[in-house]
């Protein structure tokens, strides 16, 4: 279970996040979505420790994600991340790609770090590219790739940060279909999203952000149908 | 108009001599490269990521190393050290010159390297867990490398030419070697012409290397 209590982030003087209180089940989908700038990115790199906070706390199975005394590297392998561009290493082919962190982070023998990122591979549909380089690949399969990449550390969590947003509108709809199927097999994810239709039809809960402050939560149905908010009702007229 | 005659005998009767000294010449060509890639490299990585004086003494060995010309760097190691009481070899002069030099402008192309890898690279791997060192030697500087591959070639290739200045502190590298020989035979065209031949086919070789090098190294 990922626990947020009373979260504060600043870039500076800039208040980013305004105490964020939030807690996410094992199993559960949670949809992000809010303006550009409202703090969805923040709040996941918060969550993996990629950013310090400077107020409130992050537990992840009851660990303090920015104590002093915890194993970041350790705690990151509980949680995947996937980014809106797709970071695939491009020295890397897709299998080494996907290899590399099992083998170096968790310590697997090569033949079975390589078994693993095959697998995987499999899994999101690139079986046919593992020996080929990030250039060779289109920007859904690289984004593909990139959630291979994550799954093979067998994370506890996954994050999405707007996985499909730099991608051209034909190659979409493979990268939401691949993240329908984990959230079918029962991962817990939070999925910062563009896509409407997906927070609506995937997600067990979706949080509207506004200007750092989590101005809304609750099922899908609640949000799109029946927004208590102004800015919620505001933002989802504007972008559908 | 043109009464000077040709004598090669004298030049072929040293070639073994002329290649032991090429040999010297690459040889610290080579050591001054694999220390300048080891420095340079540090110089990039403090002036990216450190403070205060030790980023100082970075920037003016970049600098110095620049913007100088590359006979005074090597006076500096030889009769400069010397002024103050140390006293290095030929050799010694000759390889700490070319190093620093090659340091200098290799931190330089370092540091456009490390520009040119998007910082997403090592936010990438630091979410899949790994340490900052394993981000960095796994992620970031092969791809570092790649960009400056070419760069160190040419850097290898101007190590190999500037190290002729090695005659002007009395190392016999080829050029020296070249100089005693030609002073003592009066040959000197003669010399000079089958130097520069040497000069240009181990700069070929250099260049063929690295180019092979390069497609078995970069498949991507
Ligand atoms: N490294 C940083 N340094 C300074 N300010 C930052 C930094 N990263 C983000 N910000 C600022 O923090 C605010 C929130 O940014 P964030 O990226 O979390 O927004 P977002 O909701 O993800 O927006 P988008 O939909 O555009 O991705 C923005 O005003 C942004 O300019
Ligand atoms: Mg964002």
């Amino acid at each position: 279970m990922i626990e947020i209590h009373d979260l504060h982030k600043y870039f500076g003087t800039l208040h980013v996040l305004k105490g964020i209180d939030l807690n996410v089940e094992k199993g559960e989908v949670l949809s992000v979505i809010g303006a550009s700038g409202s703090g969805k990115s923040t709040l996941l790199y918060c969550i993996n420790g990629l950013e310090p906070v400077q107020q409130g706390r992050v537990v992840v199975d009851g660990t303090d994600v920015h104590a002093k005394g915890t194993d970041i590297n350790k705690l990151r392998q509980r949680l995947g991340m996937v980014f809106q561009q797709w970071n695939s290493f491009p020295h890397l082919t897709a299998l080494e790609n996907v290899a590399l962190a099992p083998k170096i982070v968790k310590g697997k023998s090569k033949a079975e770090a390589r078994e693993i990122a095959a697998q995987q591979l499999r899994h999101v549909g690139l079986g046919e590219k593992l020996a080929v380089y990030p250039s060779a690949l289109s920007g859904g399969q690289q984004q593909r790739l990139a959630i291979a990449r994550a799954l093979a550390m067998e994370p506890e969590y996954m994050l999405f940060d707007e996985a499909t947003s730099a991608l051209d509108p034909e190659l979409v709809g493979e990268v939401l279909e691949t993240m329908r199927m984990l959230a079918e097999e029962g991962m817990t994810m939070i999925c910062v999203t563009h896509e409407m239709g997906f927070a609506r039809d995937v997600s067990d809960r979706v949080a509207f952000f506004h200007q750092g402050v989590m101005e809304e939560i609750g099922p899908p149905e609640q949000i799109f149908s029946n927004a208590q908010s102004e800015h919620t009702r505001k933002f989802l007229a504007n972008v559908r | 108009m043109f009464d000077y005659n040709f004598h090669w005998r004298p030049v072929m009767k040293s070639l073994p001599d002329l290649l032991d000294a090429a040999f010297l010449t690459l040889q610290v060509a080579v050591l001054a490269m694999v220390l300048g890639i080891i420095i340079g490299l540090c110089l990039a990585l403090i002036r990216m990521h450190m403070k205060g004086p030790i980023r100082w003494l970075a920037s003016c060995w970049v600098e110095l190393a620049r913007n100088t010309p590359a006979l005074f760097q090597l006076f500096f190691f030889g009769f400069g050290l010397g002024a103050f009481g140390l006293h290095l070899s030929p050799y010694m002069i000759v390889l700490a010159g070319l190093t620093f030099n090659c340091a200098g402008y290799l931190a330089e192309n370092f540091r456009g390297g490390f520009n040119a890898v998007p910082d997403t690279q090592l936010r990438a791997s630091r979410s899949l867990g790994m340490t900052a060192w394993q981000a960095y030697t796994r992620i970031v500087i092969p791809q570092v490398f790649r960009i400056v591959y070419h760069p160190i070639t040419n850097q290898m290739v101007w190590a190999v030419l500037m190290s002729s200045l090695g005659m002007l502190v009395g190392f016999r590298e080829l050029s020296g070697e070249t100089q005693f020989f030609a002073s003592r035979t009066f040959r000197i065209f003669e010399y000079f012409a089958v130097t520069a031949v040497i000069y240009y086919v181990i700069v070929k070789l250099i260049l063929i290397a690295s180019r092979l090098l390069a497609t078995r190294l970069f498949r991507y």
